[in-house]
C-alpha cells in the first residue's frame, strides 16, 4: 500500500485514480488502447507508439516479465502504460527483468488499478483524445488544464523523434543459412520508427538492408542503387510528412516499393490520395482481413489510427488488395502498373499471428521480377 | 462459398448418457448445432438415448430418436431417413467413433451418406495416436517420445526405451479410461492389463512422461477455405501428470510471451492442416518444458470438446454453432459474430477479464477409491468464474463448486492437516489448491511449492497475495472498529479521523472484493457475521458492477448481454423497465444433481420467453445450455451464493425468482432470499421447508392421514438402539447432517447398525441419527406431479425396477407402472392429490412412494423439479417444466390445457449410469446412496424391448446367448426360481458357486459349478476373463463373501459384462430376451409417438 497514487485525465474531463507502477512524474499524451493479450514488451517498444499512452484491455500485465529478445526497438517508446493489474512476480524462463523494473529504469510512468474496461469503452464512444498522468498533479481539474494545453495529435510530425538521424546498415542477428543460396539484393528501408522484427524478416528473405533516415531525398536513395525500398511503420498523422511523400513520389516506379503502415499511407498519399484519422483506432493481434484476390483471411496485428481513404484513390491506377472485415477499411493497395504495394497492419506481426508473413515473400518476388526486368 | 444446397436431412449423432469425461457440454454443442441447421433450413435427425438433454426436446429437431447409440440402431435409422450428410463431431468421443464404425462396416457409402465436419481419414490420423505421432513427425512438430503395444508382454519389453515415470494411455477410449501414470513395472503391469481390456481394439501407448511440464491448450477453428482462427487459449494451473478436465485452467494463458504463444499458435495451425480437419473446431493439447520451453504436442481432437464449451462460455464465441454452420458450406467470414452483430465471426476473441474452470469430485460417493488425479478424469462437472483478476476469478470459482467453501480458504472450513502438507503438494489431489495456501502459510517458499506442484510460480505468487490482502483485513482492527459503529447511532458530528477511517475501512474492504473475498470470508476474517459486513459495504457504497463479455475486449458495442460481475467503476448492465424473472441454475454438476436440472431451466426460460417475460438466467456451469447467451434474454455467469445472487438482484429489480428448477442448489437459497424481500415464484420457501423438516412433515402427513414408514430420530447409540428395537430391523440409517443420501445405510441387525455408527461418528444434540423403518421388498414409485393451488394433476407415475433401498436416481423405472392393481394407483392418486394441496405446490412436485403388502407410504416430498422431468416429459409429450413455469406466473392447469393425466400406450424404461469403472476400488453396489452420473431412455410398445433397448443404451446390453453367472443372497432364491427356469428355457449356460447351485440344481434346474475365488481355479473370474460368461447375476450376501463379491462385481464392470444386483432387474431382463428373440424393436422418432399421443388425446376430448 506504499505505491504512489496517480492521477489520469482525458481531454473531456472524465478522470480515474489509480496507483503508479513503474516511474512517478507527469506525462501528456494520446490515450489509445490495445487489445493484444499478449506482446506488451513489444508494444511498449513499438516507435510507432511514440506520443502515445497505451491502455491495455487485458488486465493482468507483466506475468512474465521483460526478455532481452523480444523488444522492437532499443527502448520503450510510449509515453506512459495503463493497465488493471501488474504482475508482483514475473515468470517466464527467458524472463531478465520485471516489467515494473523496466518501466522505472527507461522512466515511463505506469498506472495500475484502474478500470481500464470503462477507459477503454470510453475511448471507443468518445474516440482516442489527449490525456494526462501524472504522479504529482493529484488535482484533476489542474491536470485537465495541463492536457488541454498539450498538442493535438492530428498534424503532429512525431516521425522526427524515432527517425535515426544517420544511414546505417542491419545487421541480422541470425546468420543466414548456408544452404540459402538466393541471390542477396542490397535494400533501402525508411526508418520512419522501424519495427526490428521487420528489419529481421526482410533480412530473412535474402537482403542487405541500409536503414535510412525519414528526411532522406530520392537522390539520396538512387546514390545507394537499391534494388527496392521499405516504407516502415511509425507514428504520427502520415499528412504532416509531406517531405517524405515528396521523395517518394520522385522515386516511385523506380524501385519497387513495400509499404507497411505509416509507409502504406505514405504510398497512399504518394499516389494522390487521402488519409482520415480513425475514431479510436486499430490496434490488437486479432483484426480480420481478407485479401481480395485470394479471399482468404488473414489475422493480422494491427497499430494505426490513421487511414487511407479509398474514394479519394484513382482506381484507374491504384487496386486495394485487402479490406478489413470488421469496419471495411482499407488494408492493403497496390498500384496497377508499378511494383509498389503496401498493407495498413503488420505482417511482421511481433506481437500478433504469423499469418501475413507470406507479404515479405511476395516481396522478395516482386524485387526479383523488378530485377530481371531491369 | 455460401451453405450447401446439395444436402437437405442431416443427421446429428449425440453423445448418449452423462458419464465422466463426457458430460452436458455435448448437450450444450449439441443443441447449438442443431439450432443452427434449423435456422438453415436443414431437415435435422438427431439421434441420442439420453432423455435428459434439451437437444433431445422435439422442436429442436424434425426426427428425434432417443434409442441406443449402437452401430446397428444407427444403420436401421440411416435406412429410415436416408440423411445425405452425417455431422459427427458435436456428439463428444462416442459420435466420433459411431461414425468410424458406421463407415468400415460401409453403412455410410451403402446408403451414401457424406460425413460433414471431419472427414474419415482425419479422425483417424487425429484418434489412432501412432498415425498421429507419425503425422507430427512429417511436418517437424515434436511429440513425446512413445511406443504401441497390444499385449502385456510387448508393454513389458517396450517400456525399456521410454523409462519411467511413463504415462499408459489405451487406445479409443474416453476422458483417457484406464490410463495412468506408471513409476515402476508393477504400476506398468497393473495400468497396461486395464488398458488393453479397455481399448477396443486392445491397444495401448506407452509414453514417455512430461510430467510437471505446463500444460496448454487452444481452442481452434477452420473453414473449407483454410481460414484458422484461435478462438481461446487454456493454461493449466495444475501440470502435464493430470488429465485436463481434472486441472485447475485458466483463459487465456498467463505466462508465455508473444512469440512462444504464437509458436504453439502456428504449430496449431500445420497440425490441424496436416491431420485434414476440413471445417469446425477441435483442440490442441501442447506441454512445454518450464525451464527451457521446449515444446511438444500431446494430442488434438477434431471436434467440439469440454474444452470448446468452456472456450465458448469464456469467450463469448459460439464454436459448436459455427462448427456446424462451416459443415454445411459456410466459411467464417461469412458467418457473423453474434456478440456484437457487425463483426465477422472469422476473427480471434480477446478477453479482458480473466477465466478460471475448476473441477468438481465426489468421491465421497465411493469410499475406497483412490482421490489421487492422475491422466484418467474423475470430476464429475466443473465451474467456471469470471474476474478481473486471476485472484478474484479464482475465489469465485472456488465458492461456485458447492464444496461448502466461500473461497480459498478463510471461511472457517480450513482442514489443515501439516502431516500431510509434502503428499498433497506433491501429489495432485482435489484439496491441492486449499495445500498450496497452507504451505504458504507454513513458509514455505513459492519457488519450493513450485517445486512440489509444478504449478507455475505466477500462480503461487498470486495465491500469495490473496494471503496478503486476508491479513490486512484479519488484522485490521479498523474494520471491526467500522463495524461496531454501525449499531451506533450517527453522531452529529464526526470525530477527528473519522473520516480517514472510514476511507481506509472502505479501501481495504474493496481491496478484499477485488481479491474475490466473499463476505462470509470477511465476517470470520472479522469474527463478524456475513449480514453485518454485507451491511457495512453497503454502507461504505462498495458494490459490484457488471462488466460485458464481449469477445473483443470492448472494441465494438455487445448486442448480447452477458456478464459476469467486478468490484469496479463502472456497470455495463443496465437493466430494461421489461417484467423481468430471474431463473437459478444448479450450478456445477454432480451425482445428484446434472444435466435434468438444466434441462428444466431452459425449459422455463423458454416458456416464460414466449410468454413476454425478459427471463435473466444465473449459473456457473460452463457445460449447460442454460449459460448458452441466446438462451435467456441475459445472462450472469456467477456463483449462485446468495451473496453473489442477491447483487444481480438489487442490479436488476426482477419481478420475481425461480428457486425450483435448478436443483438442490437454488432451493437452498430460497429462504435466504426471501428473507431479503425477494419474490420467490412458485411453491413458497415456506412449503419447501415444510417438506424438508422431518418433523413438520411428519405432522402433515399425520394430518393427512398419509403412511410413512415409522421413523424417528436418537441422540445417543443407547437411544438409538432402542428405537432400533422398537421399530424392528431393517432400518434405513443416516446421520441427519448430510443431505442427498449421502452416508445413508440399511442395516439388518445390531452389528450391522454398530458398525455403522462407528462410521458416521459424531452424534450429537445437533447432530442426531435418522432413523426409518426399511421397507424391504417394497415397490417404491416416482411421481411428478403440476399443481396451481386449485388443482393437480399427476404428469407420470414412474415405477421402479429395483426394489425399494435402492436410490431413485440409480434405480431404472418405467412409464407407465406394470405391476400395480388399479386400487393402489387410485391411492397414490389421492395421496398425490393431497400433498399438492396440502404444501400449496405452485409448479412441480415429485413423490416418492413405496408399496409394501398392498399398502402405500410416502417416503419423501420435493416440491419442486425433480430429475426425472425431461424423462417425464419425453415419454408423455408435454414439456411440464414448461407449463410449471407458467403456472409460476400465474397461469392455471385449466388455462393451460393439462388437467388430465396422460396415458401413454407405450413404454418408457429409464435406465441410471454409473461411473464404477473410473473408481477401482470403490465397490459395486447399488444402495440409498445415489452414484450415477447419468441415465439413458428406452422406448418401445414392448416393455421387455423397451427395458432391453434402455440396458443396450446404459452400455450393458442384454446377451442373447451364452453363460450367466448367478450368486444370490438367501432371501433372494426363492423369488429368482422362475427367473432362472426362463433363463434356463432360453438356452443360457447358468454358472453358480456351490450355494446357489445347490438351490437351483434342487429345483431341477441344471447349473454347472464354479470355484469361488478363494476355492480354487478355474474360478468365476477365470471364467470372464475366458469370456464364458455373458451376464452376471449377483444380489448383495452376507458379508462374509463381501470380497469375493467385490472382486466379481468389478470384474464385470471392467470387463463391461452385463451385470444385475437386484431379482428385480433380472427379471426385467428376462422379459428383454425373450422379447428381443421375439419381437422386432419398433424404430419410431419422438415426434411420432407424440403425433400420436396428440391424435388420441384430441379423440378422447370429443
Amino acid at each position: 500500500m506504499a505505491k504512489k497514487r496517480a492521477q489520469l485525465v482525458l481531454e473531456d474531463g472524465l478522470s480515474f485514480e489509480g496507483t503508479a507502477f513503474g516511474a512517478e512524474g507527469e506525462v501528456f499524451a494520446e490515450i489509445v488502447f490495445n487489445t493484444s493479450m499478449t506482446g506488451y514488451q513489444e508494444i511498449l517498444t513499438d516507435p510507432s507508439y511514440k506520443g502515445q499512452m497505451v491502455v491495455m484491455t487485458y488486465p493482468l500485465i507483466g506475468n512474465y516479465g521483460i526478455n532481452d529478445e523480444d523488444e522492437e526497438s532499443p527502448r520503450p517508446q510510449v509515453s506512459a502504460l495503463i493497465i488493471k493489474e501488474g504482475a508482483s512476480l514475473a515468470s517466464n524462463w527467458r524472463k531478465k527483468e520485471s516489467l515494473e523494473n523496466y518501466l522505472e529504469r527507461f522512466n515511463i510512468i505506469g498506472l495500475e488499478d484502474v478500470d481500464t474496461r470503462a477507459l477503454v469503452l470510453h475511448i471507443r464512444e468518445k474516440g482516442a483524445m489527449r490525456a494526462g498522468l501524472s504522479t504529482e498533479t493529484l488535482d484533476p481539474d489542474v491536470l485537465l488544464e495541463k492536457t488541454l494545453q498539450s498538442p493535438s495529435m492530428v498534424g503532429q510530425d512525431l516521425v522526427r523523434h524515432v527517425t535515426p538521424d544517420a544511414p546505417y546498415q542491419f545487421q541480422p542477428k541470425l546468420a543466414r543459412l548456408p544452404t540459402d543460396d538466393r541471390r542477396i539484393y542490397k535494400i533501402v528501408a525508411y526508418d520512419f520508427g522501424i519495427k526490428r522484427n521487420i528489419l529481421n524478416l526482410v533480412s530473412a528473405e535474402g537482403f542487405d538492408i541500409t536503414v535510412v533516415p525519414a528526411t532522406t531525398t530520392a537522390r539520396e536513395v538512387e546514390d545507394i542503387r537499391p534494388a527496392a525500398v521499405i516504407l516502415s511503420n511509425g507514428p504520427g498523422d502520415p499528412e504532416a510528412l509531406d517531405y517524405v511523400i515528396r521523395e517518394v513520389r520522385r522515386f516511385l516506379g523506380k524501385f519497387p516499393i513495400f509499404g507497411i503502415c505509416l509507409g502504406h499511407q505514405i504510398l497512399g498519399l504518394a499516389l494522390g490520395g487521402k488519409t482520415y484519422k480513425l475514431k479510436f483506432g486499430h490496434r490488437g493481434a486479432n483484426h480480420p482481413v481478407i485479401d481480395v484476390e485470394t479471399k482468404k483471411v488473414e489475422i493480422t496485428a494491427q497499430n494505426h489510427g490513421f487511414c487511407v481513404d479509398p474514394d479519394s484513390l484513382d482506381s484507374s491506377k491504384v487496386q486495394i488488395t485487402h479490406w478489413n472485415l470488421n469496419d471495411q477499411t482499407v488494408e492493403g493497395l497496390c498500384h496497377k502498373e508499378l511494383p509498389a504495394f503496401s498493407v495498413q497492419y503488420h505482417p511482421e506481426a511481433s506481437p500478433g499471428p504469423h499469418d501475413s508473413r507470406y507479404l515479405f515473400a511476395r516481396f522478395r518476388k516482386m524485387v526479383e521480377e523488378h530485377c530481371g526486368r531491369a | 462459398m455460401p451453405k450447401r444446397t446439395d444436402i437437405r436431412k442431416i443427421l446429428i449423432i449425440g453423445s448418449g448418457p452423462i458419464v465422466i469425461g463426457q458430460a452436458c457440454e455435448f448437450d450444450y454443442s449439441g443443441t447449438q448445432g442443431c439450432k443452427a441447421l434449423l435456422e438453415d433450413g436443414y431437415e435435422v435427425v438427431l439421434v441420442n438415448s439420453n432423455p435428459a438433454t434439451i437437444m433431445t426436446d422435439p422442436e429442436f429437431g424434425h426426427r428425434t430418436y432417443v434409442e441406443p447409440l449402437t452401430p446397428e440402431v444407427l444403420e436401421a435409422i440411416i435406412e429410415k431417413e436416408k440423411p445425405k450428410a452425417l455431422l459427427p463431431t458435436l456428439g463428444g468421443q462416442t459420435g466420433l467413433n459411431l461414425a468410424i464404425e458406421l463407415h468400415r462396416r460401409g453403412v455410410l457409402d451403402r446408403f451414401n451418406v457424406e460425413l460433414i465436419g471431419a472427414k474419415v481419414h482425419a479422425i483417424e490420423k487425429s484418434e489412432d495416436r501412432l498415425i498421429f505421432k507419425r503425422t507430427m513427425a512429417e511436418i517437424g512438430i515434436p511429440v513425446p517420445k512413445s511406443v504401441i503395444a497390444t499385449t502385456l508382454n510387448d508393454a513389458q519389453q517396450l517400456v525399456r526405451d521410454i523409462g519411467f515415470p511413463c504415462v499408459i494411455r489405451p487406445s479409443f477410449t474416453l476422458g483417457g479410461t484406464g490410463g495412468g501414470i506408471a513409476y515402476n513395472i508393477e504400476e506398468l503391469v497393473e495400468i497396461a492389463t486395464r488398458g488393453l481390456t479397455l481399448s477396443p481394439i486392445s491397444e495401448i501407448m506407452i509414453e514417455q512422461s512430461v510430467i510437471g511440464w505446463k500444460e496448454y491448450e487452444l481452442e481452434v477453428m477452420r473453414d473449407h477455405a483454410e481460414n484458422f482462427v484461435v478462438i481461446c487459449s487454456i493454461e493449466n494451473v495444475d501440470a502435464m501428470g493430470v488429465h485436463t478436465g481434472d486441472s485447475i485452467t485458466v483463459a487465456p494463458i498467463q505466462t508465455l510471451t508473444d512469440k512462444e504463444y504464437q509458436d504453439m499458435r502456428d504449430d496449431a495451425k500445420r497440425i490441424i492442416n496436416a491431420i485434414g480437419v476440413e471445417t469446425g473446431g477441435a483442440n490442441i493439447q501442447f506441454a512445454v518444458h518450464p525451464r527451457t520451453g521446449e515444446r511438444v504436442v500431446i494430442e488434438m481432437n477434431p471436434r467440439v470438446s469440454r474444452s470448446s464449451a468452456l472456450a465458448s462460455k469464456a469467450t463469448g464465441f459460439p464454436i459448436a454453432k459455427i462448427a456446424a454452420k462451416l459443415a454445411v458450406g459456410y466459411r467464417l467470414d461469412e458467418l457473423p459474430n453474434d456478440i456484437t452483430k457487425k463483426t465477422p465471426a472469422c476473427f480471434e476473441p480477446t478477453i479482458d477479464y480473466c477465466v478460471v474452470k475448476i473441477p468438481r469430485f465426489t468421491f465421497e460417493k465411493f469410499p475406497g477409491s483412490d482421490p489421487t488425479l492422475g491422466t484418467q478424469m474423475k470430476s464429475v462437472g466443473e465451474t467456471m468464474s469470471i474476474g478481473r483478476t486471476f485472484k478474484e476469478a479464482l475465489q469465485k470459482g472456488l465458492r461456485s463448486l458447492e464444496i461448502g467453501r466461500y473461497g480459498l480458504g478463510a471461511d472457517g472450513k480450513d482442514k489443515f492437516n501439516r502431516e500431510r502438507l509434502i503428499r498433497r503438494l506433491n501429489t495432485p489431489h482435489p484439496e491441492r489448491i486449499f495445500y498450496v495456501k497452507y504451505a504458504l502459510y507454513e513458509g514455505l517458499s513459492i519457488d519450493e511449492i513450485a517445486n512440489l506442484t509444478g504449478i507455475d510460480p505466477w500462480f503461487i505468487e498470486n495465491i500469495r497475495e490473496i494471503i496478503e490482502v486476508e491479513n490486512q483485513v484479519k488484522t485490521s482492527s479498523f474494520l471491526v472498529g467500522c463495524l461496531d459503529k454501525l449499531d451506533q447511532p450517527e453522531s452529529a458530528a464526526p470525530q477527528p479521523g473519522e473520516q480517514e477511517e472510514r476511507e481506509f475501512c472502505a479501501k481495504l474492504l474493496r481491496k478484499a472484493k477485488q481479491n474475490g473475498f466473499s463476505d462470509r470470508q470477511i465476517a470470520h476474517l472479522t469474527h463478524t457475521t456475513e449480514a453485518q459486513v454485507c451491511r457495512l459495504r453497503k454502507h461504505l457504497g462498495i458494490r459490484p458492477v457488471f462488466k460485458a463479455v464481449d469477445t473483443c475486449a470492448g472494441e465494438f458495442l455487445a448486442q448480447t448481454p452477458y456478464f459476469y460481475s467486478a468490484y469496479d467503476q463502472t456497470n455495463e448492465s443496465h437493466p430494461s423497465d421489461k417484467k423481468k424473472i430471474i431463473i437459478l441454475g444448479g450450478g456445477p454438476n454432480r451425482i445428484g444433481q446434472g444435466i435434468e436440472f438444466d434441462y428444466c431451466c431452459v425449459q422455463a426460460v423458454i416458456a416464460l420467453k414466449k410468454d413476454g417475460y425478459e427471463t435473466i438466467m444465473i449459473n456457473s456451469n460452463p457445460e449447460t445450455v442454460s449459460t448458452d447467451y441466446d438462451t435467456a434474454d441475459k445472462l450472469y455467469f456467477e456463483p449462485l451464493t446468495t451473496e453473489d445472487v442477491l447483487h444481480i438482484i438489487e442490479n436488476e429489480q426482477p419481478f420475481g425468482v425461480i428457486v425450483q428448477f435448478g436443483g438442490q442448489t437454488p432451493l437452498n437459497l430460497a429462504k435466504f432470499l426471501e428473507a431479503a424481500g425477494v419474490n420467490i415464484l412458485g411453491t413458497s420457501p415456506e412449503s419447501i421447508d415444510l417438506a424438508e423438516d422431518r418433523k413438520r412433515f411428519g405432522a402433515l402427513l399425520a394430518q393427512l392421514g398419509i403412511p410413512q414408514a415409522p421413523n424417528s430420530a436418537g441422540y445417543t447409540y443407547e437411544e438409538i438402539e432402542g428405537i432400533a428395537h422398537s421399530i424392528g430391523y431393517p432400518l434405513m440409517v443416516r446421520p441427519s447432517y448430510v443431505l442427498g443420501g449421502r452416508a445413508m445405510e440399511i442395516v439388518y441387525d445390531d452389528a450391522q447398525l454398530r458398525v455403522f455408527m462407528k462410521e458416521a461418528g459424531e452424534v450429537s444434540p445437533e447432530h442426531p441419527i435418522l432413523i426409518d423403518k426399511f421397507l424391504d421388498e417394497a415397490i417404491e414409485m416416482d411421481v411428478d406431479a403440476l399443481a396451481d393451488g386449485n388443482r393437480v394433476v399427476i404428469c407420470a407415475i414412474m415405477e421402479h425396477i429395483e426394489q425399494a433401498g435402492i436410490h431413485s436416481g440409480d434405480s431404472a423405472c418405467v412409464i407407465p407402472p406394470r405391476s400395480l392393481s388399479p386400487e393402489i394407483l387410485q391411492t397414490i392418486r389421492q395421496y398425490t392429490e393431497a400433498l399438492g394441496r396440502g404444501l400449496n405446490v405452485r409448479g412441480l412436485m415429485n413423490i416418492q412412494y413405496a408399496v409394501k403388502d398392498g399398502k402405500v407410504y410416502v417416503l419423501e416430498v420435493n416440491p419442486r423439479a425433480s430429475r426425472t422431468v425431461p424423462y417425464v416429459s419425453k415419454s408423455i409429450g408435454i414439456p411440464i417444466a414448461r407449463l410449471a413455469a407458467r403456472i409460476m406466473v400465474g397461469k392455471t392447469l385449466e388455462e393451460l390445457g393439462f388437467t388430465e393425466e396422460p396415458r401413454i400406450p407405450f413404454y418408457t424404461v429409464k435406465e441410471a449410469v454409473l461411473p464404477f469403472a473410473k473408481f477401482p476400488g470403490c465397490d459395486i453396489i447399488l444402495g440409498p446412496e445415489m452414484r450415477s452420473t447419468g441415465e439413458v431412455m428406452g422406448i418401445d410398445p414392448n416393455y421387455g424391448l423397451a427395458f432391453a433397448k434402455s440396458q443396450s443404451a446404459a452400455n450393458s446390453a442384454l446377451p442373447l446367448e451364452g453363460g450367466i453367472f448367478i450368486s444370490l443372497h438367501d432371501q433372494d432364491k426363492p423369488r429368482f426360481l422362475p427367473i432362472a427356469k426362463r433363463l434356463h428355457a432360453l438356452g443360457f449356460r447358468l454358472y453358480a458357486t456351490r450355494g446357489t447351485l445347490e438351490f437351483l440344481q434342487s429345483h431341477g434346474i441344471q447349473t454347472q459349478i464354479v470355484y469361488k475365488i478363494a476355492e480354487g481355479r478355474p474360478n468365476v473370474v477365470d471364467l470372464m476373463i475366458n469370456n464364458e460368461i455373458q451376464m452376471v447375476i449377483n444380489t448383495p450376501l452376507d458379508k462374509d463373501s463381501k470380497a469375493d463379491q467385490k472382486a466379481i462385481r468389478s470384474n464385470a464392470i471392467a470387463r463391461n459384462i452385463t451385470l444385475l444386483t437386484t431379482i428385480a432387474a433380472a427379471r426385467a431382463a428376462v422379459e428383454g430376451i425373450e422379447s428381443l428373440r421375439t419381437t422386432k424393436p419398433t424404430l419410431k422418432a419422438l415426434q411420432d409417438y407424440h403425433h400420436e399421443l396428440d391424435i388420441a388425446r384430441k379423440k378422447c376430448v370429443k
